[in-house]
């Protein structure tokens, strides 16, 4: 028997009103499914909608039509069941690691002890034990996105969404926190709904790839991933890994041709 | 990249002193910017002495610092300083915090939602345009001369730059922040107290510090038309006399109590957010 999908997507659209009052359509009849810790990377151009999806199901914006289904419940606000990582740094700057990490833990009046070990646990998960004191300003931008997850994770929601969350760091450390989020996912496996604009980090991470098409975003088409895991960087070599890269790359080329007018006609 | 092969010919090229100095936005050594900033006011003294025991300006013009510093010390003394400053003090500090306590909530509320700014928007808008000055005869009026209608104009010139300053601030909250406290299962009210309000921490201290400075420039004008007591009175009344030192001594005053309170408020900003980026 296929076990139900944990998070469900169903014919979803989502349109905008622009300020001259125009509809602008963002996302037009997705439909996706996503299984019980399942990592799956979602890429195409830029403005096709990726993050606006991912807002979706973390309930920050309501679907025009269609309807998204958490553990078969349709999800209708924000809550702690869906944590999010944002590409920008969203730490609070007044709290400390400590702080930030049992911030959801705190909301829902957990007790103090509680509190702290649940902290302390997360901060030694992404690797940050001995930093528990320190302000957000004190920390480098990988270290502020190790607690992002950590604060994520320290709420122990169903779903993890990330968008784009090592889009602002330098290429080793970005891949660093590839190898971490994996690590961490083999110690406490979660769902995960992985944004980004990096083809290389979508295959790494994902068990499978979706590509959306330009604007208005549907599913152009997944790319499923039958690398094993544990998986360690040297799979990026690998000739799955190739011929599964030169897949989302002409799609994904393809799909970005369509936004941007052809140099030629700029010249015009 | 061309950029940084000409940021390469600028560090190597072997340039005099005051080229090293002055590069913009370049940080300079703490010695330097210390040996500039006491040459500097070296200079100004020099100059004053210059300008008074060389004789070159008359003393009702422009008394000496001895003589500035005497009369300082025999206003000190007699206790004119004193009770003049309290007054101005008492005026000050009491129209600033009641426009402090008035004016940060209103702020918050109109730089958080758009109903509230579409609600008082049209009143600040046009009041901030209205220098405080013009309605001085009409606070007056209602109010008579005493230390009420000092803090009543203290309280109209700060109370509505405030409101704006502070909206402003609490509008620049990274909306991720936000969006990440409902993820995280916070409620609507609780994204306000946890969230929206300690991060506006930083901006409104800035705020308090940057109106206090603004109340400094209503005080004087609100005694020079009409006071008994207080530092611009005590300026204006010693122009009557021409007791140009007496001026001098009030300036100075003036001038040493604003850089007390910036000092306080900075010092202030480090210790109670130690957190800011700007502590």
């Amino acid at each position: 028997m296929i076990p139900p999908p944990k998070l469900r997507l169903l014919d979803v659209t989502v349109t905008f009103r622009a300020r001259h009052g125009a509809l602008v359509p963002a996302i037009d009849r997705l439909s996706l499914d996503v299984a019980d810790r399942e990592i799956v990377s979602i890429v195409g151009p830029s403005g096709c909608g990726k993050s606006t999806l991912l807002r979706l199901v973390a309930g920050l914006v309501r679907p025009s039509s269609g309807e998204i289904r958490l553990d078969g419940h349709v999800v209708a606000e924000p809550g702690a069941d869906r944590g999010m990582v944002f590409q920008s740094y969203t730490l609070f700057p007044w709290l400390t690691v400590q702080g930030n990490v049992e911030f959801g833990p705190r909301l829902r009046g957990m007790p103090d002890r509680h509190c702290r070990d649940v902290a302390s646990r997360f901060i030694e998960i992404v690797g940050l034990a001995g930093f528990e004191r320190a302000y957000p300003k004190e920390l480098s931008g990988g270290m502020m996105q190790r607690v992002a997850i950590a604060r994520a994770l320290a709420n122990d929601p169903e779903v993890l969404l990330m968008d784009e969350p090592f889009g602002a760091l330098d290429a080793q450390t970005r891949v660093f926190m590839q190898e971490l989020l994996l690590d961490i996912w083999e110690k406490t496996p979660k769902t995960i709904l992985f944004v980004t604009h990096d083809i290389d980090e979508a295959l790494f991470l994902g068990d499978r790839v979706y590509v959306m098409t330009a604007r208005p975003g549907r599913l152009r088409d997944e790319v499923v991933l039958a690398l094993p895991r544990p998986r360690t960087l040297e799979i990026e070599t690998s000739e799955a890994f190739l011929a599964a890269k030169r897949r989302v790359l002409a799609m994904v080329r393809e799909e970005a041709q369509r936004t941007t007018p052809e140099p030629s006609r700029l010249r015009a | 990249m061309s950029l940084a092969r000409t940021g390469g010919a600028i560090a190597r090229r072997r340039r005099g002193p005051l080229s090293e100095v002055l590069r913009p936005q370049e940080a300079i050594p703490r010695r330097t910017y210390l040996r500039i900033l006491t040459t500097s006011a070296a200079a100004l003294i020099a100059a004053w002495c210059v300008l008074t025991y060389g004789r070159l300006v008359a003393p009702l013009f422009l008394p000496s610092p001895t003589a500035v510093l005497a009369t300082g010390v025999a206003m000190a003394q007699d206790g004119t300083l004193l009770q003049n400053a309290q007054a101005s003090l008492l005026v000050i500090v009491t129209g600033w915090a009641l426009a402090v306590l008035a004016g940060v909530p209103v702020g918050v509320l109109m730089g958080s939602f758009k109903a509230v700014e579409a609600l008082i928007e049209p009143v600040i808008d046009f009041v901030r345009y209205l220098p405080v000055s013009a309605l001085i005869p009409l606070l007056i009026l209602y109010i008579g001369i005493g230390p009420a209608e000092k803090i009543a104009v203290i309280f109209i010139g700060t109370f509505f730059q405030l409101v704006l300053l502070v909206a402003d601030v609490a509008a620049h909250v990274p909306h991720e922040q936000l969006d990440v406290a409902y993820t995280l299962g916070a409620s609507r009210s609780q994204v306000i107290r946890r969230v929206l309000l300690p991060a506006t921490l930083p901006g409104v201290m800035d705020t308090l510090r940057i109106t206090m400075g603004w109340a400094w420039t209503y005080l004087v004008v609100a005694e020079l038309v009409s006071a008994d007591r207080g530092l611009g009175f005590m300026i204006l009344d010693s122009m009557r006399g021409l007791f140009t030192d007496r001026i001098f001594v009030g300036l100075a005053v003036i001038g040493g109590l604003g850089l007390c309170f910036d000092l306080v408020f900075k010092w202030l900003h480090r210790v109670l957010l130690p957190w800011s980026p700007k502590a």
